[in-house]
């Protein structure tokens, strides 16, 4: 399986406006930009208009060939069912028959238990890690953020599992869970983390945590580098306590960071597949996901199936993006009309500290 | 003519996709059956061998005496890893994409079927190998149709490995030949001040093609069978649950250590040869590590052909073929290739140095290598009395129809009853297409 990344519309266009937003915020509560922007827009770009398309013209080539193409060839696919066999030559038929919706109805039949149980692991698996990997990358985040003699080594050592490939990690991890391994040494209990069962689902949840929740941390991290010090300065001049602080200013202020980690980890967490499928293996009924199921179907040659099933991973991934643009995409564009509690408290205050 | 074009232009860009990129390229075979019919093999040049872990060091031997002698026809060693899943979907994924990256296939003997019946590897002509001398049961592992389209390279039989010296304190003259011996002779042994905390008896039961092994082997044991003469599943048999049952049962009274549901054949050789086993199921390969490993075990265990229910068991037929992907280039040299493969000679250092079955009849009778290999009389009766895991096309989807019942057994989510009467019905499907 070659990794790819997922890029449904949406994330791609918003990190870079993301990570900058906090400043971006702050000079737009500050004068009235926007509508002069909106003037002068017009005239900037009617004249370069040809020579702009021309310029993005290759990208869209580049993403009609690689990203649209075999969109729709998967789509075209999953109404192919599986060749049969010539009973004359014993040769396989070259072409698959046509079967209509048969591949997307045999979901709601019996037989597409599989699928759903494949669908919930997904759901599950997401739900879970990203909202530990938050937690604990923020955490991370602050430590990193913090000036104090050896931060280089705490730096180095939290982004250490980031940087290891996903594969080693797991072959790593599955070392942990071995019947004899670190794991059950130190839990001082034979836990078969291997074997079918929620056991198998916590080592997984585990080994995922670790490895992707530093991706977190570096994002935030980067949104706290932007928050200017006088914010704190001016907070602490009013009494305001660090956990105020934290709530106050440092989590509102870097929330447009937070939110693309969040859903790049989220989008990442949803066509999760190495990772299982290196420290559990495959045909794991409680650990096998999605991509998992799609991968092992197009293994086995049933490629309507497979594509069948990676089209409906393919909508689910994508109308989690499009919630997550709608529901907080005021945020993640950086211009908000209606700025949060703690967040307009914040900017008063720094506009108290600046008139 | 415009679906191929279309299929051609997906198999290269596809792998890019999305979250589709398991999806890549469709079924379409290549174009013009004639070719396949009388493959012509030509072109001479570097080719590749592409084979599991050489965990022997025997394979990179046979390559390099190769390509000392043919410098301008050298042959590239591509390592796969251990699992043989991995193994299958790997060359599966290469056949789809038509690479001519993989040359010479070193296949699981169950894989032929789906192979030749995809028209992914040629058909060879038979009459240029050695195949007379081989072992007749070996020999049809690589046919498909009547056709040969692969050569044997090694076989392989499961044994039973066992400590000479627990059994001799014990008092225990004669290996088991019955299950419920082995579990009487465990009993004994256990009782020994040095074999505390000892696990009676071990095979592969990790969820992988290793399972698929002895699940075939216990069920033909006790006399059952997976498919009957005509290739139609019949496994849902009181002879085959009272194999399944000895599975389910000695890991429920422990006779199977729990652990056990994890191991591999890797595993199950380390937990022997760090005597935690009494005895074992694992291939001739262990033999020779075992006793090079100069461990506690090493000196201390011989083979004895597998326990069954009432008499002596049956094993699995295992062992890789050579076969030739239909994508390849240099068709010629692979071909020279594995004839210089699976000749004699190098089938005598593969047992030599890895302690791999050879397909050739010969060296099993052979005085000087059975004095150095106690163990050879045995291999050969256990390959002659082997029984092959189900061969069908659709090897995949009962290979893990058969992982996913036995396993579940196994560990006590299904009853060994319920199991067999849903993998019948899992088969009936996987055969039917």
């Amino acid at each position: 399986m070659v990794k790819t990344h997922s890029a449904p519309g949406g994330p791609a266009g918003t990190e870079e406006q993301g990570a900058r937003s906090p400043s971006a915020g702050r000079r737009g509560d500050r004068s009235a930009g926007p509508s002069r922007c909106r003037r002068r827009r017009p005239r900037a770009t009617a004249g370069s208009g040809g020579m702009a398309a021309l310029l993005i013209s290759p990208t869209l080539l580049v993403l009609a060939l690689v990203v649209l193409y075999p969109t729709i060839v998967a789509f075209k696919e999953s109404f192919y069912g599986k060749a049969g066999l010539d009973p004359e030559t014993g040769f396989l038929n070259k072409t698959a028959p046509f079967v209509g919706g048969q591949n997307y109805a045999d979901i709601f039949s019996p037989a597409g238990e599989r699928f759903w149980n494949a669908f919930w692991n997904t759901s599950f698996f997401t739900v879970t890690t990203v909202a530990l990997e938050t937690v604990i990358g923020v955490a991370m985040a602050l430590i990193m953020h913090k000036a104090f003699r050896g931060r280089f080594l705490v730096r180095a050592s939290i982004l250490i599992p980031w940087s290891i490939p996903t594969a080693i990690s797991g072959l790593l991890w599955r070392w942990i869970f071995n019947s004899h391994g670190v794991a059950n040494e130190i839990l001082g209990q034979q836990i078969l983390w291997t074997t079918e069962g929620f056991h198998a689902q916590v080592a997984v949840i585990i080994a995922e945590v670790w490895k992707t929740a530093p991706f977190i941390g570096l994002l935030v991290l980067a949104g706290l580098q932007v928050i200017p010090r006088e914010v704190y300065e001016a907070a602490r001049i009013d009494g305001a306590n660090s956990l105020r602080q934290l709530w106050h200013i440092t989590l509102p202020l870097v929330r447009p960071a937070l939110l693309v980690a969040v859903l790049f980890r989220t989008l990442d967490a949803l066509r999760m597949f190495d990772l299982p499928y290196v420290l559990i293996g495959a045909h794991k009924h409680s650990v096998e996901t999605l991509s998992m199921l799609a991968q092992d179907e197009a293994a086995n040659v049933h490629f309507g199936p497979a594509s069948a099933y990676a089209v409906l991973l393919f909508l689910y991934v994508f109308l989690i993006a499009m919630a997550f643009v709608r529901l907080l995409g005021t945020d993640l564009v950086g211009e908000s009309d209606a700025p949060k509690r703690g967040r307009r408290w914040a900017v008063r205050r720094r506009k108290g500290l600046t008139a | 003519m415009n679906a191929r074009t279309a299929r051609a232009l997906q198999c290269s860009s596809l792998l890019l996709a999305v979250g589709l990129a398991a999806t890549a390229c469709g079924s379409s075979g290549a174009s013009g059956s004639a070719a396949q019919d009388e493959p012509e093999f030509t072109g001479r040049g570097p080719i590749t061998y592409v084979a599991g872990k050489d965990s022997t060091g025997v394979t990179k031997k046979i390559i390099d005496r190769w390509n000392t002698n043919h410098p301008k026809e050298k042959v590239t060693f591509i390592q796969l890893p251990t699992d043989p899943d991995t193994q299958r979907q790997q060359m599966i994924q290469n056949a789809q994409t038509k690479s001519d990256a993989y040359t010479v296939l070193s296949l699981d003997v169950v894989w032929t079927s789906e192979f030749a019946a995809h028209r992914w590897i040629d058909r060879l002509p038979a009459d240029e190998f050695p195949l007379g001398k081989m072992v007749k049961p070996i020999v049809e592992t690589g046919k498909y149709r009547g056709g040969q389209y692969a050569i044997p390279a090694s076989s392989d039989g499961g044994m039973l490995y066992y400590r000479t010296d627990l059994l001799k304190k014990a008092g225990i003259a004669q290996p088991p030949t019955t299950w419920a011996q082995m579990k009487k002779d465990c009993a004994k042994v256990k009782k020994l001040p040095g074999a505390k905390g000892m696990s009676c008896y071990a095979g592969q039961f990790h969820k992988y093609e290793g399972l698929t092994v002895n699940f075939a082997e216990a069920v033909h044991s006790a006399g059952g069978e997976i498919l009957d003469a005509h290739g139609k599943p019949h496994v849902d048999t009181s002879k085959a649950r009272k194999g399944l049952d000895f599975l389910a049962a000695s890991v429920k009274d422990k006779t199977i250590p729990k652990e056990a549901t994890t191991y591999q054949e890797e595993d199950a050789r380390r937990a022997f040869q760090k005597g935690e086993l009494i005895f074992a199921r694992n291939w001739p390969y262990m033999y020779s590590l075992v006793e090079k490993s100069k461990s506690e075990t090493s000196g201390k265990f011989a083979v004895a052909p597998l326990p069954g229910l009432n008499a002596t068991g049956t094993s699995s037929l295992g062992g890789h073929d050579l076969a030739l992907s239909s994508f390849a280039k240099n068709k010629a040299t692979a071909i020279d290739f594995m004839k210089f493969y699976t000749s004699e000679a190098n089938a005598r250092l593969a047992l030599k140095d890895g302690s791999l079955a050879p397909p050739y009849a010969k060296l099993y009778d052979d005085k000087a290598l059975v004095k150095k290999y106690p163990y050879l009389p045995t291999l050969k009766r256990s390959i002659l009395h082997a029984q092959p895991r189900p061969r069908v096309v659709q090897y995949g989807d009962a290979t893990a129809a058969i992982q996913r019942e036995a396993y579940a057994a196994m560990t006590g989510n299904k009853s060994s009853k319920q199991a067999l009467r849903d993998l019948q019905k899992s088969l009936r499907d996987a055969v039917a297409q």
